[in-house]
C-alpha cells in the first residue's frame, strides 16, 4: 500500500507541475488542482498509513490512527477548493476582458499599465 | 498581562469585515467611517499590546483554553507586537489615502476586503502554530486577490491571475513542508518544534532539512526573494495605488516568518542544520539587491520602478537577516520599519502622479501636472528615503546593516552599488516626470485638491522623520527584541508545554 500511495502522490505532482507550466489558464488550473490532490494525500499519509482503524476513542478498537492529519487535510481541502473557485472566477474575468486566456503577461502590459 | 486582548487584532477586523460586507453593502459612506474607526481602534489595541509585550515579555493565548501543543496558540512577544503595530499604523494612513482619493468607491467591497486583509496579516504575525500560519497566509492571500483586482481592468486581471497562480503553488509547497514536519515530529506548535528538534534521532534530520528548505522557499515567495520574486513587479505595478502601499507590509510577512522560524525552530545553533539556511539566504539576497537595482534603473513606468525599489529593499532586509546575529537582526528590523513606510509612501506618490498625468510612462516627458511642485517635493523625499540617502531613516538603516556585516565584503558591495544605481534610476525618473515637463508650455489640467490624500502621504513621511529622530531609543528597544529572538526560552516558556514547567 505504501508503494501505491507514494507513487500516486508522485505521479499526481508530476502531472500537476507539467500542467502548471502550460501557457493557458485552463491547464494551469487543472494542474493546481492535481497538485493539491497530491498534497492532500501526502498530508493524510503523514500520520502513517493504517487500514480500518478508528481515529476517535472507541471501546472495541484494537488501535488508533492519528486524527490530527485528518483535521489538517480537511482544512487544506476547504482552502484549496475555495482558492480554486476564486482562481476560476479571476481567470474567467481575465478571459472575457482580454479575449484570450494566455497566462503570461506581454512584455509591455506590465509597464504601460496606466495607459 | 494582556489576556484576551491578544486575539483582538484578529477578531476585530474579522467582525468589522463581515459586518461591512453583510450590513453595509449599499451604504459605502457608512462603511468608510466604520472601517476607518475599526482600523484606528486596531492601532490603539496594537499600541497597548506593544506596551504589554515590552513590560511583561512573551505571553501565549490558548484558543478554547486547550493546552499547547494540542490546541492552537497565539503568542504575543515583542517582535509580533511590533509587526502588528506597524501593520495597523500603515493600514490606517493608507486607508485615509484611499478615502481621500476616492479609490475605495471605484469597485465594490473595498473596506470589507481591507479588514479581512488586516485580519490575515495580524494573525500571521501573532500565531504560534505552524499550520495556523498557513491558514492566516491563505486568509491574507484571498483578501489580497480581491484587493488586487479592485476596480478591474484587463491588465490588472491578467496580472491578478498570475499572482494567484504563483501564490497557490507556494501554498501547496507550504502544505508539503508542514506535512513533512508533522510526519517526523508529530507536532506543529512552533515552540514545541523548537524543543523537539534537537532531540530527534540523526536519521530523521535529513527530512527536517528538506522541510526547512521548503519552508524557506515558501517564505521567499512571500518576501519576493530572487528567483521567486517574479510575481511582485507586475502585481505591485498593476494593483491600485493604495493596495500596493498596503502590500508593502505583505512582503514583510515573509521576512517575519523567516526571522521567526529560522531563529526559533531551525536556529544556527541546531547542529543538524547549522548555517545551511543562512548560506542559502545570503546569495539570494545579494542577487535580489542586484535585480532590484537594475529593475529600478530599467523600469519603463513609474509604478514598475517603485515595485523594483520594493524588491531592492527586500534584498537589503534579507541580506541582514541572513547573518542571524543579534546585531544584524536588530538592524534588519529597523530597516523593515523604514522600508515599509518608505515603499508605501512612494507607491502613494506614484499614484498621485499617475492620476494627474494620465500615465506612468517614463519614456518621454509630458505636460506639467496639477500640484506639480508639492508632488515633486514629496517624490524627492520618498526617493531619498527608499534609496537610503541621508538625512532620512533609510540611511541609518543601511548604515546599521553595513556595521552589523563587517567582514562580509559581498554584502557591502551589493548594498552600496545597488544604492548608487537606485539613486541614478530615481533621479532620472524624477527629472523626466517633474523637470522636463516644464519644457512643454501647456497649462496643467485642473484636478481636485484631495487634501486628505496629501495629509496621508505627509503622515508616512513624518513617520520616517520620527524613525530618524527617535533612532536611539528605537534601536535600543530593537536590540532587546533581537536578543529575545536569539534566546527564545521566554517564548517557549509562554506556551506552557507539558513537562516543561
Amino acid at each position: 500500500m505504501e508503494l501505491l500511495v507514494a507513487s500516486s502522490v508522485g505521479l499526481m505532482t508530476a502531472v500537476g507541475i507539467y500542467l502548471i507550466l502550460r501557457m493557458r489558464s485552463f491547464p494551469v488550473i487543472v494542474g493546481l488542482t492535481m497538485i493539491s490532490y497530491a498534497c492532500n494525500v501526502f498530508i493524510f499519509a503523514s500520520g502513517r498509513i493504517v487500514a480500518g482503524l478508528p481515529p476517535i476513542l472507541s471501546k472495541t478498537a484494537t488501535g488508533y490512527t492519528d486524527p490530527v492529519p485528518q483535521a489538517l487535510v480537511l482544512t487544506a481541502i476547504v482552502i484549496s477548493f475555495g482558492m480554486t473557485a476564486v482562481l476560476v472566477m479571476m481567470a474567467l474575468g481575465a478571459f472575457f476582458e482580454a479575449g484570450d486566456d494566455r497566462i503570461d503577461l506581454k512584455a509591455d502590459t506590465a509597464r504601460d499599465s496606466a495607459e | 498581562m494582556m489576556g484576551h486582548w491578544i486575539i483582538a487584532p484578529v477578531v476585530l477586523p474579522a467582525v468589522t469585515g463581515a459586518f461591512t460586507l453583510l450590513a453595509l453593502r449599499d451604504a459605502p459612506m457608512v462603511a468608510r467611517s466604520i472601517s476607518t474607526a475599526a482600523t484606528a481602534l486596531l492601532l490603539a489595541i496594537s499600541l497597548w499590546l506593544l506596551h504589554g509585550a515590552t513590560v511583561h515579555g512573551a505571553e501565549a493565548y490558548f484558543l478554547g483554553n486547550w493546552p499547547a501543543p494540542f490546541g492552537i496558540v497565539l503568542v504575543l512577544d515583542r517582535l509580533s507586537a511590533l509587526m502588528v503595530t506597524l501593520t495597523a499604523a500603515l493600514a490606517l494612513v493608507v486607508q485615509l489615502y484611499a478615502i481621500g482619493t476616492g479609490w475605495d468607491l471605484r469597485g465594490r467591497h473595498f473596506h470589507a476586503l481591507w479588514q479581512f486583509q488586516l485580519m490575515g496579516v495580524c494573525g500571521a504575525f501573532l500565531t504560534g502554530d505552524a499550520f495556523n500560519l498557513f491558514v492566516f497566509f491563505e486568509v491574507l492571500l484571498i483578501a489580497s486577490y480581491g484587493l488586487m483586482i479592485h476596480a478591474g481592468g484587463r491588465d490588472r486581471l491578467k496580472a491578478g491571475v498570475q499572482y494567484v497562480v504563483f501564490n497557490l503553488v507556494g501554498s501547496t509547497l507550504f502544505l508539503f513542508a508542514l506535512a513533512t514536519v508533522y510526519s517526523v515530529t508529530g507536532t506543529l506548535n512552533m515552540a514545541d518544534l523548537a524543543v523537539k528538534l534537537p532531540m530527534l534521532p540523526q536519521g530523521d534530520m535529513a527530512l527536517m532539512r528538506v522541510a526547512g528548505a521548503m519552508l524557506l522557499m515558501v517564505f521567499a515567495i512571500k518576501g519576493a526573494l530572487v528567483p521567486l520574486h517574479f510575481w511582485l513587479p507586475a502585481t505591485y505595478a498593476e494593483a491600485p495605488g493604495p493596495v500596493s502601499a498596503l502590500f508593502a507590509v505583505m512582503t514583510k510577512v515573509g521576512a517575519y516568518a523567516v526571522i521567526r522560524v529560522f531563529t526559533l525552530i531551525f536556529p544556527i545553533s541546531l547542529p543538524a542544520t547549522g548555517a545551511l539556511f543562512a548560506d542559502m539566504l545570503l546569495p539570494a539576497a545579494v542577487i535580489t539587491l542586484a535585480v532590484g537595482a537594475v529593475g529600478v534603473m530599467g523600469a519603463r513606468s513609474l509604478q514598475g520602478m517603485v515595485a523594483f525599489a520594493a524588491v531592492t529593499s527586500m534584498g537589503t532586509l534579507f541580506a541582514a537577516v541572513a547573518q542571524f546575529t543579534p546585531e544584524a537582526i536588530s538592524a534588519a528590523l529597523y530597516y523593515a520599519l523604514h522600508s515599509t513606510l518608505a515603499a508605501a509612501a512612494l507607491f502613494l506618490i506614484a499614484d498621485l502622479t499617475v492620476d494627474r498625468r494620465g500615465s506612468g510612462d517614463l519614456g518621454s516627458a509630458r505636460a506639467p501636472i496639477a500640484h506639480q511642485g508639492l508632488i515633486a517635493a514629496l517624490f524627492m523625499l520618498g526617493a531619498i528615503a527608499i534609496a537610503g540617502m541621508p538625512p532620512l531613516s533609510g540611511f541609518l538603516g543601511k548604515l546599521m546593516i553595513l556595521s552589523a556585516s563587517r567582514g562580509e565584503t559581498l554584502v557591502w558591495a551589493a548594498i552600496l552599488l545597488s544604492s548608487f544605481v537606485m539613486i541614478l534610476g530615481l533621479a532620472r525618473a524624477g527629472s523626466t516626470l517633474f523637470w522636463k515637463s516644464h519644457a512643454d508650455g501647456a497649462r496643467p489640467a485642473p484636478h481636485d485638491a484631495q487634501p486628505l490624500a496629501f495629509v496621508a502621504v505627509g503622515a508616512l513621511l513624518a513617520g520616517l522623520v520620527l524613525l530618524t529622530v527617535a533612532a536611539g531609543p528605537i534601536t535600543g528597544w530593537l536590540a532587546d527584541t533581537a536578543a529575545a529572538l536569539q534566546d527564545p526560552a521566554a517564548y517557549i516558556a509562554a506556551n506552557r508545554l507539558e513537562g516543561m514547567e
